[in-house]
């Protein structure tokens, strides 16, 4: 009897672990069913009204960043903008590659892919050329050639890194003391952030206080700059890879009675955008914001719709940055993270 | 002199934290001699056997082998002046063959060819009349066949000093003397080997000399056609063996129904058959069979230790369910089990934390038996039971084998239990010991708690039990009382002579 | 009285050896490298509180959560002969869970704080029933039967609240994770002290340690004396459920943030050395709880030190795995052994000459 009821009680929490790894895994799975597809070749356009759209994207749990994406894509390529959108989601390139290929043989008009790996895709992007699917890439490269698909809506990690070193040289600091703190070393975003900065400590322009990867986590970001307060080196400038570890900084400062913000002895910059980040500059407790747009909805939207041409097959997102002393509420509601 | 002495150890000493368990010990072994290594748990015969085997370094003493003073640091060391040790647990890899079991390890170069490895091995197993064949595998040999390869082991090392460590006690009649026979033959040869053994009768079979140790002190050196057994016995216990021979029969004890304190009718569990059995307060009764009997297996479904499936079972008149241990221990049941290092001790707790341990689970998990309180019990029982501890915070699992099993007594005595089921408690301790312990199942039967005692030995039942229930391929089929309580009938019974079933 | 004294110091120090020696080395180490390392002073924070501050408040301030975990996992050690291993995940679904009850209601008040607290709790001790029930009642190995909620644990945390990091600001919540206005000492560690006491207490008024520790050593024993040894593992579990809803708590409240994926990320290694390096065996049996705390301040020294030496942060873990080989190699029984041994050999030789010399 007891031991029934254990199993019943593992029974029912598989399950239920399995449904949460659902949620997260793909919110929609595609239909792989070939049965469906009325023949690939001929392009469906006409047929029903409503333009059909596949979405290959990383699952919204991996980063606010993500979920933003997500949010975005669906909300353009929505029933009520003529569209009829697919999604899949995963974080693993080999379901991603099933999944696109499933999209083509529904036969979907556009495919739009955010890959999980830079490898392995020039076998799906063929079919889907064969099959007359027109592809367009968002946020990540892929090792292809040009020609497999239509444009690839990317953002450049760099120039986002460049427009927040420029706009702290802008401030006209009589020095800069800066605390670096980065994200997880080798990832796209903390090489971007990480090399305008660098050139700044290399041409002795500022000075490196010191630079510590938090591998983005909080309460690692506010143990470095800790042991920076502790050990009484003076400093005026956190550079911190992400709104999170910024956080953290600024309560290390807190504790510390070392004030921060506009006009005050730190200046505080973060990066990402999330809602609570930018409430915090228009309360000018911090004073730049970067952003690495995940918003490329609109702009592919425009491009199918034949609104926008595209100069380039390369299309670089514009990135956004924040100040505290511009930023506005409306700001906050269009482009932050979040809520 | 006459004889040569292969072996010769003089005042060795030993000391441990806070015990000295080696002083100023001598021990002479001569060729071609089968030496008995004698003495109760602690009196210090393993630490010996370390210190002569490299395990143990002395701590002052002078080892001679051959007459050359030698020095034992290692187990290697030992083995490099050609002495060997068989110990009681077979230390061989029962998945590799005969052969590889014998030369494992020895062997000059690492790539020896198979054949030739066998061959080497079955001559030797021939020579010394061992019934395995090299190829074999050594795990489908029996225990004896499997030990007298780790002597045969042993013996090819070159040895001349050969100790057997309770090599027999897990064999049966027939393969101790074929055991013997292989030991007889290596004296021939001039191998000394120091037999190290609890059974009185194998001394006398096959040993020439005894040497006794006792608390870490030498008694003496004995030829065993000298010494006779009970002699021997008061050696190693220091008693005088009046007290031994005082406890002579038990008194005929007549018990009505209304003394009845527990019974059972078709108790059955996942590992005992169905079967009907009855105590009554004050009565010491004893379970007997060979081993594999269902002996075991009937006193623990009692207890609840294995999971038992049927029977209804009434306590001073009551109807009570017993299912698990707790069951029985609030119904005043207690229970000392078979395997003491398995299901008895809990090695790396205090004596006593061992020592309250059944009481704390009684008073339950709320209700803590305070340190003080606990230390008292403790203290109480230790003395008592004359429980031999460094103090009472020792860990249970550095005490010998006989002090660990009165901890384990102590236990289930300071629950004060009023059927108290002791399995095989006598084994493996030291003869001193078994004698306390067989006076205390007495008294606490004087006292009105009934006890069922189980023991291999039948001799040391006959003097305990008024009562003895025989078993037979897991079913009861006798029961003894009175005048029937003789060696001759229960082996009879147990044997199936002129079983009366039920 | 003496006797007991002594018995502290004999038997109680044995296992506390090489934690105490290990804080004592950094600490002569520190002071030698800079003398002010361990130099407090009493700052006014930017909350108009006096609060005290240095390297060393920073120390045993950022090893509170760890200090907690280690508490539960020394529990469940002994009992189980094995580690949780989702510990960090279970702390992230914890904090998921207190965040969530926080932003549910409009306002932030203190009866609000509590009921969150108190979900986070048996949320927490939900999942460890869960683990805990893999283990004693399937007999699955521990680490095996964790790994499953060290898989999908951050993915459940992440479904609790969705993807983004949000935020909760509050006074009580801030006073959590930092100060409580007028009191100088960080809450974080005042709530460790509370735990320690806590289980001070159950320690004297329940059986739990004498039961955890015979089931941990000799479970057939334990059982054989009426020990309900899979109650025993299954509680062990349970309790380290609330102790990983209390650090969760406060590493949500440190910040006022839930970031399910960084968490208290990686922490169970870091609580599982602290249990090793607090002298308790990883197979089960007997334990000292003070050792695992102990072991928690250790790991946090070492990383502070490492810190304050700019050592880059990528390289902390490579140092923090060579001091730590070489904290878990010595207290290995083949050294203490072989320390025994060497230290018996110097006393006799020592004692030698006098003992001959009387008789």
């Amino acid at each position: 009897m007891k031991k029934k009821l254990g199993s019943l009680l593992l029974a029912g929490t598989l399950c239920v672990s399995l449904l949460f790894s659902a949620c997260t895994g793909g919110g929609a799975t595609p239909a792989t069913d070939p049965g469906t597809s009325g023949g690939g070749d001929t392009p469906a356009v006409a047929a029903a009204g409503a333009i059909k759209v596949g979405v290959v994207n990383n699952p919204p749990s991996e980063s606010g960043y993500r979920e933003a994406n997500v949010k975005d894509m669906e909300a353009v390529f929505s029933a009520d903008n003529g569209y009829e959108l697919k999604t899949f989601y995963s974080l693993k390139n080999d379901e991603q590659l099933q999944a696109a290929q499933g999209f083509i043989t529904e036969g979907v008009d556009y495919l739009l892919v955010s890959a999980a790996e830079t490898t392995g895709w020039d076998e799906v992007l063929k079919n889907a050329q064969e099959a007359g699917v027109k592809v367009y890439l968002f946020d990540r490269m892929i090792d292809v050639d040009e020609s497999l698909y239509e444009a690839a809506v990317v953002s450049d990690m760099s120039a986002e890194g460049d427009l927040a070193v420029d706009w702290l040289l802008s401030q006209n600091l009589p020095e800069y003391n800066v605390i670096h703190i980065q994200g997880a070393m080798g990832s796209d975003a903390q090489i971007g952030r990480t090399g305008a900065l660098d050139a700044q400590f290399a041409s002795g322009k500022m000075n490196k206080v010191v630079q510590q990867t938090a591998t983005w986590d909080e309460a690692e970001a506010k143990k470095i700059v800790e042991s920076v307060i502790n050990s009484g080196d003076s400093f005026n400038v956190i550079y911190a890879e992400n709104d999170g570890m910024a956080k953290g900084a600024v309560a290390a400062l807190d504790e510390h009675g070392i004030t921060h913000g506009v006009g005050k002895d730190v200046i505080v910059m973060g990066f990402d955008c999330n809602k609570w980040a930018l409430r915090e500059l228009l309360a000018q407790n911090w004073n730049y914001d970067g952003q690495c747009s995940p918003f490329q909805a609109q702009v592919i939207s425009d491009l199918i719709q034949g609104k926008t041409t595209a100069s380039s097959k390369k299309i670089i997102n514009e990135e956004k940055g924040f100040d505290a002393t511009t930023i506005t509420q409306a700001d906050i509601d269009t482009y932050g993270l979040g809520e | 002199m006459a004889e040569h002495c292969l072996l010769e150890m003089r005042n060795i000493n030993k000391l441990f934290p806070g015990v000295k368990a080696l002083s100023n010990v001598d021990f002479t072994l001569r060729e071609g001699e089968i030496h008995a290594l004698m003495g109760e748990n602690g009196a210090g015969k393993s630490t010996l056997i370390k210190v002569l085997t490299g395990v143990y370094q002395d701590d002052g003493g002078e080892i001679r082998v051959d007459g050359q003073k030698i020095a034992i640091r290692s187990p290697q060391d030992a083995q490099n002046n050609g002495i060997s040790t068989v110990y009681q647990e077979i230390t061989l890899c029962p998945n590799l063959s005969v052969a590889e079991n014998m030369f494992i390890g020895r062997d000059k170069n690492a790539l020896v060819h198979k054949k030739q490895r066998e061959k080497r091995a079955n001559e030797l197993l021939n020579e010394l009349g061992i019934p395995a064949r090299g190829s074999q595998m050594l795990g489908n040999c029996s225990l004896a066949v499997q030990q007298m390869v780790a002597i045969a082991r042993a013996v090819d090392l070159n040895c001349k000093v050969l100790i057997l460590d309770e090599p027999t006690s897990s064999l049966d009649d027939k393969e101790v003397n074929v055991l013997f026979g292989l030991m007889r033959d290596l004296k021939a040869r001039g191998v000394g080997i120091i037999f190290v053994t609890h059974f009185l009768e194998q001394v006398y079979e096959v040993c020439d000399r005894i040497t006794v140790l006792r608390n870490g002190e030498l008694v003496g050196e004995y030829l065993t056609e000298e010494l006779p057994q009970v002699q021997l016995v008061a050696k190693m216990i220091g008693k005088d063996l009046d007290e031994l021979s005082s406890f002579g029969e038990v008194e005929e004890k007549h018990f009505s129904d209304e003394d009845i304190f527990y019974d059972a009718k078709k108790l059955s569990s996942s590992a005992a058959l169905p079967f009907n059995f009855t105590i009554h307060k004050g009565e010491v009764n004893g379970f007997t069979g060979l081993l594999g009997s269902g002996r075991s297996e009937s006193v623990r479904a009692i207890f609840g230790a294995d999971k038992v499936n049927g029977g209804n079972v009434t306590i001073n008149g009551k109807k009570v369910k017993i299912t698990k241990p707790i069951d029985a221990m609030k119904n005043g049941i207690g229970y000392l089990a078979e395997d003491r290092k398995r299901d008895g001790i809990i090695a790396d707790l205090s004596v006593r934390e061992n020592i309250i341990l059944a009481l704390q689970v009684m008073k339950g998990f709320f209700r803590p038996i305070s340190r003080s309180e606990a230390e008292s019990f403790a203290d109480e029982y230790i003395k008592v039971l004359n429980i031999k501890t460094a103090s009472r915070e020792t860990p249970i699992g550095s005490l010998s084998g006989g002090n660990q099993q009165k901890v384990i007594l102590a236990r289930w005595l300071l629950t004060h239990p009023d059927y108290l089921i002791l399995d095989e408690p006598t084994r493996g301790i030291d003869v001193g010991t078994k004698l306390e312990i067989q006076k205390l199942v007495l008294k606490l039967a004087e006292d009105g708690v009934a006890v069922t005692f189980i023991s291999s030995e039948i001799e040391e039942m006959l003097r305990t039990c008024s009562r003895l229930i025989v078993m037979r391929d897991r079913h009861i089929v006798g029961e003894l009382t009175g005048s029937d309580l003789n060696q001759a009938q229960v082996m009879k019974t147990i044997a199936g002579g002129e079983a009366d079933e039920g | 009285m003496k006797d007991k004294l002594k018995n502290i110091f004999k038997g109680g120090l044995g296992q506390l050896t090489i934690p105490i020696i290990a804080i004592l080395l950094l600490i002569i180490f520190n002071l030698i490298r800079d003398p002010s390392f361990f130099r407090i002073t009493v700052e006014l924070n930017n909350d108009g509180n006096k609060v005290l501050a240095g390297n060393l408040i920073s120390i045993i301030n950022a090893a509170s959560e760890l200090a907690i975990l280690a508490m539960g996992m020394t529990l469940v050690t002994a009992a189980s002969g094995g580690q949780d291993i989702s510990v960090g995940a279970m702390a992230a679904i914890a904090g998921s869970a207190f965040v969530k009850v926080l932003k549910s209601g409009g306002s932030i008040n203190g009866l609000l704080v509590i009921v969150a607290f108190l979900v986070a709790v048996l949320v927490a001790m939900l999942f460890g029933a869960f683990n805990g029930t893999l283990v004693s009642v399937f007999k699955i190995q521990p680490m095996i039967a964790t790994l499953i909620l060290f898989t999908c644990g951050r993915s459940i945390a992440y479904w609790i609240n969705g993807g983004a990091t949000p935020t909760v600001d509050s006074g009580i919540v801030k006073a959590i994770g930092g100060f409580i206005p007028g009191c100088p000492i960080p809450t974080p560690v005042i709530i460790v002290i509370a735990m320690a006491v806590i289980f001070t207490l159950v320690f004297h008024f329940t059986s739990l340690e004498l039961f955890t520790q015979s089931v941990g050593i000799n479970g057939s024993a334990a059982r054989l004396n009426g020990i309900n040894a899979t109650w025993i593992k299954l509680l062990s579990f349970i309790i380290l459920g609330a102790c990983v809803a209390v650090a969760g708590t406060i590493g949500v409240s440190r910040l006022g943030l839930i970031n399910h994926e960084t968490l208290l990320l990686d922490v169970e290694m870091d609580t599982i050395l602290a249990v090793a390096i607090g002298g308790n065996s990883l197979g089960g049996g007997k334990f000292k709880m003070a050792g695992s705390i102990l072991g928690a301040y250790v790991i946090h020294i070492l990383t502070v030190t490492l810190y304050a030496m700019k050592v880059p942060s990528t390289d902390v873990k490579a140092y923090k795995a060579i001091v730590i080989i070489i904290l878990v190699v010595i207290g290995s029984p083949v050294i203490k052994k072989w320390f025994a041994k060497t230290v018996a050999r110097i006393k006799n030789n020592k004692s030698k000459v006098p003992v001959k010399g009387a008789q």
